[in-house]
């Protein structure tokens, strides 16, 4: 230990990189080690080989701009957006480390003081604080691509390749976006919906935003289990995006205006747990409380709504719920999404839903918990990355030979169905609800 | 400061794709796994041949600059740390295995393999190549070959060294060389392949690796014994060893390493004991039998509270994941985890166990103990924070007290780390002054313009006239004039 003799670090006061509120916690910046066990479960750092895109070199970047040794560069904010915010190098990290938390601020600070190209903000800004910001101006998008899809004029510029003359990358992207549903599910539900029998539960429901006008079908099974297994169902009508993907990208102002509106209107209502199918959105209002933190108004209510928040799987385990009684005949494969097995380590209960569903064959998913690439807005950002990911979990989804791929998380639903065209796979992609909701049918 | 013409004379080397020289690069290869050391390379250079590599090294010869050789950058002697003037050699895109020989069981790899894959790939085969350090899972066997690594199964298997058949170097003059090879008996001429395994980067740079490989234990058990107190512990320890029986693993953990290792992994192990040992024993199932028997009557024979055996590989796994997650664990308790490797003859265990007790105390500093006891090579890690540079520097003070503890007892500073830069400061004292300056005359006749990671291991002095001191009496005059300090 020779400390004195080696280069430590510079003495003289530099000035530090991020500025304002919402810094990278120092805490959180030295409680890294880098003792490197993060490298290979990072899917970036698999990609390129490089340590500035691995959980521990990114650490190191954002201590360099705390530090004043490195200026918020392009370099940096390349890097902090090619992370997918997967959080698989917090389930590896021995010692604990809050990366996520680190790389999110990072973004706050880059969204804060405007360090993205013109082009990338206002797509950005136009989907985030535009669109998925409020549910009346989504519906409308939502209504104008239904229209695009279902109008005919997808299929006539796909069938004549104008699309992919004009606009290649448009071409490939647009079948990224999910099918927009026929009827929104917001509008097919009344705001509180009871059981057959005496309700044991009194649940809310958070409808999101994208699964609210592409997977309608997916919370209709959600609110059919539930009440299979005597909740009374809750689904708050003011409810707004919960914020998640606003976050992710950096503009916490827009994601804390949304969990303000969300802990205002879902706290009018009583229940003992709100349940999301959606397991980004799950983590994130998990992260209410922290969000909230220094809101004197809203920090404790902040706090109780997040406690409150369950994973469906989750939920269902604690109730105990209803084994579905007929066998339910088929090969099934798990997929984790990352924010549901690395931010909200959540692993054992969807597997125990599965299992405890007669006849199913569950078989394991090779790297089940590595990401599909979906990471929000990331396919669309970063297309090629995020495709090679993809692909490597199609391989790993093929090997499976299951005909129900099972994930919990409309991003990752997509970007395999996605991915099943892509690399021609057979099997089907499913909800955990959907598959639940069928095997109760199969005997009622 | 490396002439800007030079990096453009790199950069053709290698093709700009790479030659990476952004801050953001130069940054995130400043490190490696140890604590409290950096330094900024002038560039990060990504080989893809030998003869590439040869021309780095004969252009670092023309116009001197130091190159520093690195894998994944998970050692934790500093190693792979740049030094001034120096560029990073990146090798961890070499990571092909070129051949497993079943016949004549050897692993034919590229120093960027991670250790881990070598495992798998053999494994399949019915093969075992038994090195594996804590960080298996992202240590490359380039770094192990370079660091001589050990791990958890040395006491029964060894150490690389003893895994390493054949070497192809690029030497510091440009030229490479192959040694060693597939035949099990080699003498012909210096056994230089041997002189390269633990030369940290100084000598040499590895671009094939020539594995020996071992034919898999049929069967192993792993087992967990709680103790109240580590000195019972420790007793156990030497008891199995005095009984003959030869586990794979003997490891050790301390109360402090139980908790942090409990909060991360949830085993379920007891955080109100003193120390466990978690031990494994394997080979022919019937032998595998007989000493796990014998085991736990030993262990209960030095009051051991529980003994509890894993009931499948997927459990055995887990427990030795988690024990080896250990050190990166502590830093749940305070954010600077500093590690050393002290190793002492089996039979000091406990008697250095007490002693890093007892100077932990003296310091007021927090330590975390574990470690493969087997092997006597201990992990005593000092949990502090580098913002504190009092207690830094009384961390400093501690472990040069455990050092010289190590060194009565007739043991050494370093087990499996190396010596890189974090214990250089302490090689005269295990090695002494002849024998560093043996090791300085070697570097510097193969490597007369110190390019290959200079000042790791020992500091490059100028060249003096005159012979060296001999004797005890004149090396104490040195001394007290300061100098090898």
């Amino acid at each position: 230990m020779a400390f004195t003799d080696v280069h430590i670090s510079t003495v003289e006061k530099k000035k530090n990189g991020f500025v304002g509120v919402d810094i990278p916690s120092y805490d959180f910046i030295t409680n890294c080690i880098h003792c490197g066990l993060c490298l290979p479960a990072c899917p970036t750092y698999t990609l390129t080989g490089l340590e500035k895109s691995s959980p521990r070199g990114r650490i190191r970047l954002i201590k360099a701009v705390a530090d004043g040794d490195l200026e918020i560069t392009q370099g940096f904010v390349d890097e902090m957006h090619f992370c997918l915010d997967c959080q698989a190098c917090e389930t590896a990290c021995p010692a604990g480390v809050k990366y996520g938390s680190l790389v999110e601020f990072a973004r706050a600070q880059i969204y804060r003081q405007q360090k993205v190209s013109w082009l990338e903000k206002g797509l950005k800004w136009f989907f985030f604080e535009k669109v998925l910001s409020s549910k009346r101006n989504l519906k409308r998008a939502a209504k104008a691509l239904r229209m695009y899809q279902r109008g005919g004029v997808e299929r006539i510029l796909n069938k004549t390749g104008i699309l992919k003359m004009l606009a290649p990358k448009m071409a490939k992207l647009q079948h990224l976006s999910p099918r927009i549903n026929e009827k929104f599910f917001d509008e097919s539900f009344p705001e509180v919906v009871r059981p057959v029998g005496n309700a044991q539960h009194r649940v809310a429901f958070l409808s999101g935003c994208i699964m609210n006008v592409a997977f309608a079908d997916v919370n209709r099974d959600t609110i059919e289990v539930l009440l299979h297994n005597g909740c009374e169902v809750v689904v708050p009508r003011m409810q707004e995006c919960c914020g998640s993907l606003q976050a992710h990208n950096g503009d916490f102002e827009t994601a804390r205006k949304l969990a303000r509106h969300n802990i205002d209107v879902f706290l009018q209502h009583d229940f003992e747990a709100i349940v999301i199918n959606s397991a980004g959105c799950g983590a994130f209002m998990k992260e209410y409380g922290h969000y909230l933190a220094d809101d004197r108004q809203y920090s404790e209510r902040a706090s109780l709504l997040s406690r409150k928040v369950k994973d469906l799987t989750e939920f269902l385990v604690s109730i105990d719920f209803k084994k579905p009684g007929h066998p339910f005949n088929k090969r099934v494969a798990y997929h984790d999404a990352c924010h549901l097995a690395h931010a909200q380590r959540i692993t054992t209960e969807p597997r125990a839903i599965l299992e405890a569903i007669p006849g199913i064959d569950l078989v394991d998913l090779p790297e089940a918990s590595w990401c599909c690439g979906s990471a929000g807005i990331y396919n669309v950002v970063h297309y090629e990355d995020s495709m090679q990911l993809l692909s490597r979990k199609m391989k790993n989804v093929e090997s499976t030979h299951a005909e129900l791929i099972v994930a919990s998380n409309p991003g990752c639903i997509a970007q395999m169905k996605y991915g099943l065209d892509l690399f021609e796979c057979t099997g089907e992609i499913i909800h955990l609800a959907t598959l639940l909701n069928r095997a109760y049918a199969s005997h009622d | 400061m490396i002439n800007p013409s030079v990096l453009q004379k790199l950069s053709r080397i290698v093709g700009k794709e790479n030659y990476l020289d952004s801050q953001e690069d130069k940054i995130t290869y400043s490190y490696d796994g140890t604590p409290l050391i950096s330094q900024l390379p002038e560039a990060v250079i990504i080989p893809h041949s030998k003869e590439e590599i040869a021309q780095i090294v004969t252009l670092a010869n023309e116009v001197a600059f130091a190159i520093v050789p690195r894998g994944s950058g998970s050692g934790l002697s500093g190693g792979s740390v740049p030094v001034e003037n120096s560029i990073v050699l990146l090798m961890s895109h070499w990571n092909k295995i070129l051949e497993i020989d079943t016949e004549n069981l050897t692993a034919l790899v590229e120093p960027g393999v991670i250790t881990a894959d070598v495992h798998s790939a053999v494994e399949k085969l019915g093969l075992f190549y038994p090195p594996d350090p804590g960080s298996m899972n992202i240590c490359t066997i380039g770094g192990n070959v370079a660091e001589n690594a050990g791990g958890l199964r040395g006491l029964k298997y060894g150490v690389t060294k003893h895994y390493v058949m054949g070497l192809e170097v690029v030497l510091p003059n440009g030229e490479i060389i192959f040694s060693g090879g597939k035949s099990v008996k080699d003498v012909a001429g210096y056994n230089l392949k041997d002189f390269f395994v633990g030369s940290e980067g100084t000598l040499g740079i590895f671009t094939k690796i020539l594995l020996k490989l071992i034919p898999k234990p049929e069967t192993s058990k792993t087992m967990l014994a709680y103790f109240q107190s580590r000195k019972e512990a420790a007793e156990a320890v030497s008891a199995i060893v005095a009984a003959h029986i030869v586990p794979a693993t003997i490891e050790f953990l301390d109360q402090t390493t139980i908790k942090c290792v409990e909060e991360y992994a949830h085993l379920g192990l007891p955080t109100s004991i003193e120390s466990l040992l978690l031990i494994e024993v394997d080979g022919r199932p019937s032998v595998v039998e007989e000493d796990a028997a014998k085991i736990v009557v030993l262990c209960k024979r030095h009051n051991c509270i529980e003994i509890k055996i894993a009931q499948n590989a997927v459990e055995a796994i887990r427990l030795k994941t988690a024990r080896r997650a250990a050190f990166s664990a502590l830093a749940r308790v305070k954010p600077t985890t500093i590690l050393e490797d002290v190793t002492v003859p089996r039979t000091e265990l406990a008697p250095m166990l007490e002693r890093i007790d007892s100077i932990a105390g003296k310091y007021n500093l927090l330590f975390g103990t574990f470690g493969h006891a087997g092997d006597g090579n201990l992990h005593p890690t000092c949990l502090t924070d580098e913002r504190d540079t009092n207690e830094i520097h009384r961390a400093e003070s501690a472990f040069e007290e455990i050092f010289n503890e190590s060194i009565k007892m007739g043991g050494t500073i370093t087990g499996e780390h190396g010596t890189g830069l974090a214990k250089k400061k302490f090689l005269p004292a295990v090695a002494g002054i002849p024998a560093i300056a043996m090791m300085q005359s070697i570097k510097s006749s193969i490597d007369p313009n110190a390019i290959l990671n200079p000042g790791k291991v020992f500091s490059i002095k100028p060249k003096c006239e005159g012979s060296l001191p001999r004797n005890r009496e004149q090396i104490k005059k040195f001394e007290e004039l300061g100098a090898w300090t």
